[in-house]
């Protein structure tokens, strides 16, 4: 898998909706694959098309004047269904960031295992954000992960997020917990042995 | 000063946990599922590695099978292809499969408990958020992500960030009428779809207590609803009770040194919680949702949120929610006309759930034009109803016993729920499109569904 940038200028497109959750991402019947790719197609499916698959004007992904890599939503984004086919189908359609004032736990980490960043805002930089976009769909977000900030360019305003020293060092290198988890096997076998209810 | 249960389970399973890492959490049972499994297995197979311990894990197929003629291949070509897919790499890794036409087969969160495979104590996880049900025996038991899967299947541990902990106590007695999916919605729709969101959670207090064991897996189960990582409840003798006999748990010696053990699983009385939320059985009476997230419930009797009551904030997602289910502001649900009544899952589809529905409607007839679908939790629930002759009293009053599986849960396989009809669902999400490309859901508990079965409209079960 690709590592993820270090540093990203983007355009954004804004779906200022909350509680979104996974089966809005990706609906169940999309689900029967058994690779990780192509989700993308079906990207928020039933928000972008009608029964008769024809897309639907109003949703900001059939907007061409919104695009980029960058992903902006309203608060617990991500949450219900534990799917990872959620965060593939993010990857797939090509954005590398989510932005949200919240994200629901199994989401957070499955975006990350597919190096997508999931940036954590406050309430207000998230309304800063919409209306920036409202107000020129042009408008470019900085997400620095190196340096733990994200900034509005066309207005200057700024604020840092958090990420855990261990997934930014996994993300800005590439690695993933497997391979973190095989190197402790040695370790795996000890603990078995210890434990008197091994079940 | 003392430990919560959560604690507990977690610190006897740290393998490693170091200053800067995530805790790598030894795992006791894996269960795994034939939608978020197969490319958990492509990614042992492109790093060259076997299952680690293929015994601790146990595969089912639930999600995308037929309710309908099992015996026959699966007509639909992707799902087959799926299922076929859990059979070849159980078979190539070395783990036991219920697929298909075994005697166990079933929803994974119902199949594990009623084999006894489930037990107090255990970490268990799954590719699959309701893994919280198995946190009625207490177990620490939760969701995860297929890349998860993987880590899983080749190591048997997984990275995780300690959550923190929450206690959710529910005194005094519940009124008649009042089941446990009611508290549960009651729960949800008073801290909302992210309230938890970031703990782990223990139910206590007297009305979680007298609760049968299947009546607290439908508490555990929606503990993701309101965010949480997980929940679980102390296990008492109703949890031993419960699992004495069943098929893989211990016996003899092994029995007395497990419950012994078992015994000392509770959250001591100084242990601390980051929060604790306390709420009156009393106050709870049959729930119903409104909206398209499991926090958008109330009273059957009570009347939506008009405008002014919601937050400014959260009025354009609360408003999309109400167009999706085409309700107004403001307006009550009781009366209201319903197309489909779907009994089953994950959350509720227990052989208690499908006895009081049966005792409910015995002798009755469904509301003309109603479907009503009953699909049991597992092969085992639906033998046990056979043999009860409940298949009888569902056939009699109108109502079709299917083959389990999850099924309108989710509508991955046929059966779904029509473009803009309304369902009373027994499951636990209420999303759109959850039950089919706009198909609209009210969740609500067993009775309340047999109740609008009966009636063809939302109804007050207190009332008949
Ligand atoms: S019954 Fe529904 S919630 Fe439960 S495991 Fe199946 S799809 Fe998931």
């Amino acid at each position: 898998m690709s590592k993820i940038f270090q540093h990203l200028i983007s355009t954004a497109v804004p779906v200022p909706i909350e509680n979104i959750d996974t089966d809005q991402i990706i609906p169940a019947r999309f689900l029967k694959a058994t690779t990780r790719d192509g989700f993308g197609e079906n990207l928020f499916r039933d928000w972008r098309f009608d029964a008769n698959n024809q897309p639907k004007a109003d949703f900001v992904l059939n907007n061409s004047m919104y695009s980029g890599k960058v992903l902006v939503a309203g608060k617990n984004f991500g949450c219900g269904s534990s799917r990872e086919h959620a965060a593939w189908a993010i990857a797939d359609y090509g954005f590398k960031v989510v932005v949200s004032s919240f994200f629901a736990d199994i989401f957070k980490n499955n975006a990350l295992n597919n190096f997508i960043l999931p940036v954590q805002v406050s309430e207000d930089f998230l309304d800063s954000i919409f209306r920036a976009i409202e107000a020129d769909p042009q408008t470019q977000i900085e997400v620095d992960l190196e340096n733990q900030f994200i900034s509005i360019k066309a207005t200057g305003e700024k604020e840092s997020f958090d990420i855990n020293p261990y997934k930014k060092t996994c993300l800005l290198n590439g690695y993933d917990d497997i391979d973190y988890l095989l190197s402790l096997r040695q370790e795996i076998g000890q603990y078995e042995t210890t434990r008197e209810f091994n079940f | 000063m003392g430990k919560t249960l959560f604690d507990k389970i977690w610190d006897s399973h740290i393998v490693m946990s170091k200053a800067g890492y995530p805790d790598a959490v030894y795992i006791n049972t894996h269960f795994i599922h034939e939608v978020t499994s197969p490319q958990a297995f492509d990614g042992l197979r492109k790093r060259g590695i076997p299952v680690f311990r293929p015994q601790k894990t146990r595969a089912t197929a639930d999600h995308n099978v037929p309710t309908m003629d099992q015996h026959l291949p699966i007509k639909e070509a992707l799902s087959r292809h799926q299922v076929e897919m859990l059979t070849k790499n159980t078979a190539e890794f070395g783990v036991e499969l219920y697929g298909l036409g075994h005697p166990y087969q079933g929803i994974v969160h119902v199949i594990g408990p009623e084999l006894g495979i489930t037990l107090p104590g255990m970490t268990i996880v799954c590719g699959d958020s309701h893994t919280s049900t198995h946190g009625a025996f207490g177990a620490v038991a939760f969701g995860i992500g297929t890349s998860e899967v993987e880590q899983v299947l080749a190591t048997q541990c997984i990275l995780q960030y300690k959550p923190k902990r929450m206690k959710i106590e529910v005194n005094g007695q519940l009124k008649n009428g009042v089941l446990s999916k009611d508290i549960i919605l009651y729960i949800i729709s008073k801290i909302s779809a992210s309230g938890a969101t970031g703990y782990f959670v223990e139910y206590a207090g007297e009305a979680i207590r007298s609760l049968s064991m299947e009546a607290r897996m439908t508490i555990c189960n929606m503990s993701i609803e309101m965010g949480a990582r997980g929940g679980l409840i102390a296990p008492d003798e109703t949890t031993f009770n419960y699992i004495k006999g069943r098929e893989f748990a211990p016996q003899g010696a092994d029995w007395d040194k497990a419950l012994a053990y078992w015994k000392t699983l509770y959250s001591d009385s100084d242990a601390q919680f980051d929060t604790i939320l306390s709420f009156d059985a009393a106050d709870i009476e049959p729930q119903i949702t409104y909206g398209t997230n499991p926090g958008m419930g109330m009273g059957v009797t009570q009347h939506i949120p008009a405008l002014g009551e919601v937050e400014e904030k959260e009025r354009p997602s609360f408003k999309k929610s109400l167009e999706y289910m085409d309700l107004q502001p403001g307006s009550a649900l009781l009366g209201k006309k319903i197309d489909y009544v779907f009994i089953g899952s994950c959350t509720n589809s227990r052989i208690e759930d499908l006895r009081l529905v049966a005792d409910f409607v015995k002798g009755k007839q469904k509301a003309e034009d109603v479907v009503v679908w009953i699909v049991p939790g597992s092969k085992q629930v639906e033998a046990q109803a056979k043999q009860e002759g409940i298949d009888k009293i569902f056939a009699d009053a109108g109502f079709q016993l299917r083959e389990p599986g999850c099924s309108a849960c989710l509508g991955m396989n046929e059966d779904k729920v029509p473009a803009g009809m309304y369902c009373i669902s027994t499951s636990n999400r209420n999303f759109e499109g959850r039950q089919g490309p706009n198909a609209r859901t009210f969740l609500a508990s067993p009775l309340t569904a047999a109740a609008a079965a009966l009636t063809g409209r939302v109804t007050d079960v207190r009332s008949l």
